[in-house]
């Protein structure tokens, strides 16, 4: 009998939690604000899904029931990747360490 | 158009990039490079998603009008915001991520064509369930965040808000929605999928208002990991590698924030997870003990003349240095003791703050060189041998019943231990307990001197006493 896809991708699912739950200890405390907002970031790709939804509809019907969902989607999605990923950078740009010349 | 296989093999690339990025977090040298990693990882998720699709209507302008519109948006607002202000921004952002999950669920359902799960009104049972778990957790995550936006951002007051059967009335809501999401496989119906969205969205505001305000750390790390959740639910629908990889991580990531700020308060993980928490209703007893008991205040000049004869000193920031901005000032402070070869170090508490990190944040705004800031585990050993606590905004984290008296409701969590220090001085408005409602004892120590005043207006008074 062949195994169902779901099994793949749950197997995916459980590994990456593994991986997160390693990953994210080894995440220095100093560094918790960045790590919410970098994973607030990346949480976003949600956007693929908004992406489709608002490409399925057809020309002549640009906003259906369904792309309209897809549009507010990505404008949020939008929001949350740049404001995410820019707002780290902002604060990761000032962990600076000793001697270097201080301002 | 790429086939499905390859865009499969893209996706997975960009979940990589992704781990790379939360690997880089592990040290700030590292950790630049590790958001261009996740930026590079969501670059290609898009662009593979755009490639997979291949054939483009007229659509495709809109949405790059609204990509754009989105982006300006968080552009703006990420240059724009205030450090003092990233609890309520990452409480925000988590429940555009919430909202997010929540419409791409709804234009799965009513087009599922579009995803290859069916028709509409025959969708895939496997699927109907994965998009309505993601729907519930992301409305839930939208009004949670919602609420701790509000009360973040002072719209709301940050007291607890409780009534009698809550926690039941949470139960029966949360059985409701399996309810809902059992009968939706047997209807397919519109009406039952918006009211899973209804009554999700209604167990994220009940589950949030109980909560009072300075248990926010813990309540922003669990709705990161309600956001990572959705997302993943979301990802199990589209069959989509990146967002299942990703939610995976998010979800992992916010459980053990939450898990770090629970021991760092001394809660129980199955408390939090179910809320409620942050009523204890002591305060009234703390408040009839405090009353006549000699204080010993003092001025800036005090602190000043105290400070510079010291040979070492830690300072302990919380809360109240993030709400008077004392940040800069303080830094200012201690470069002019640094002048004077005075040894200075932080000590930061893992619930310092609104947010897990949030002092570090505020004091590497102000140029503080990360390695002079060190967590509680690493520093609290030096305060035995360190001459003066400069404790500003801070309070409960410092109080020394949570060692001493089991009857406290702060009892076992760990503390920083300033009482050791030779001299404590305590910034602080005036002498209301903290939100635990606990009396700290330390306040009327021989060896504290209390300053009261605004944080901020304090140390500036300090910095001009030490020229």
């Amino acid at each position: 009998m062949e195994i169902d896809p779901f099994i793949f991708r749950l197997s995916i699912f459980i590994l990456s939690i593994f991986i997160g739950y390693y990953v994210v200890w080894s995440v220095t405390p100093s560094l918790h604000t960045p790590l919410m907002s970098v994973t607030n970031a990346i949480s976003s790709v949600i956007i693929v899904g908004a992406i489709v939804a608002a490409l399925a509809s057809s020309s002549d019907n640009i906003f259906n029931a369904s792309s309209i969902y897809g549009f507010l989607a990505i404008t949020l999605a939008a929001v949350n990747i740049f404001g995410g990923f820019l707002v780290t950078q902002r604060m990761l740009q000032m962990y600076k360490k000793k001697k270097k010349n201080k301002k | 158009m790429i086939s499905a296989n390859l865009s499969a093999i893209f996706y997975l690339v960009s979940g990589i990039l992704f781990i790379l990025a939360l690997r880089g977090l592990s040290s700030p040298d590292t950790s630049r490079q590790g958001n261009y990693l996740g930026i590079l990882g969501m670059v290609i998720a898009i662009a593979v998603t755009f490639l997979s699709i291949g054939s483009f209507s007229n659509s495709i302008i809109y949405v790059f009008l609204f990509l754009i519109i989105g982006g300006a948006i968080g552009a703006f607002i990420a240059f724009k915001i205030p450090m003092t202000a990233m609890p309520e921004l990452v409480a925000g952002f988590h429940s555009l991520v919430g909202l997010a999950a929540v419409f791409v669920a709804l234009a799965a359902f009513l087009n599922p064509e579009a995803f290859n799960l069916g028709s509409s009104g025959n969708i895939k049972i496997a699927s109907l369930i994965e998009m309505s778990i993601g729907a519930a957790v992301g409305a839930i995550t939208f009004s949670g965040s919602i609420i701790a936006f509000l009360k973040l951002r002072g719209i709301m007051s940050g007291s607890p808000i409780t009534f009698v059967g809550q926690h039941y009335l949470n139960l029966i809501l949360g059985l409701l929605i399996f309810a809902l999401i059992f009968y939706l496989c047997k209807s397919q119906s519109n009406i039952i999928f918006w009211t899973v969205i209804a009554v999700s969205f209604l167990i994220g505001i009940l589950l949030i208002i109980p909560i009072g305000g300075a248990d926010m750390p813990v309540v922003i790390s669990m709705l990161n990991s309600y956001s990572g959740w959705a997302a993943a639910g979301i990802g199990f629908t589209l069959e989509n590698t990146a967002l299942i990889i990703t939610g995976a991580l998010v979800g992992s990531s916010g459980a053990i924030l939450s898990y770090i700020m629970c021991k760092a308060m001394n809660r129980s993980f199955i408390s939090v997870i179910l809320g409620g928490f942050g009523a204890d209703n002591t305060s009234s007893d703390a408040k009839d003990k405090k009353d006549q008991k000699p204080v010993k205040s003092g001025n800036a000049e005090d602190a000043a003349f105290l400070m510079k004869n010291a040979s070492s000193i830690i300072i302990v920031p919380g809360y109240g240095m993030a709400v008077a901005q004392a940040q800069h000032a303080l830094r200012d402070m201690v470069d002019k003791l640094k002048k004077n070869d005075i040894k200075v170090t932080y000590a930061i508490h893992p619930v310092a703050g609104r947010m897990p990190g949030h002092m570090n944040v505020l004091l590497a705004e102000a140029n503080v060189p990360y390695d002079e800031v060190f967590e509680l585990e690493n520093i609290n050993n030096d305060f035995a041998n360190t001459d003066v606590a400069f404790v500003i905004g801070a309070n409960d984290v410092t109080n020394p019943a949570a060692k001493t008296d089991p009857k406290s409701p702060i009892f076992g969590m760990p503390v920083l231990d300033v009482e050791k220090c030779k001299s404590v001085l305590f910034v602080k408005r005036s002498l209301s307990p903290g939100y635990a409602g606990v009396d700290n004892e330390l306040f009327y120590k021989d060896n504290t001197l209390m300053l009261f005043a605004d944080a901020k207006k304090m140390t500036e008074d300090i910095v001009k006493n030490l020229e």
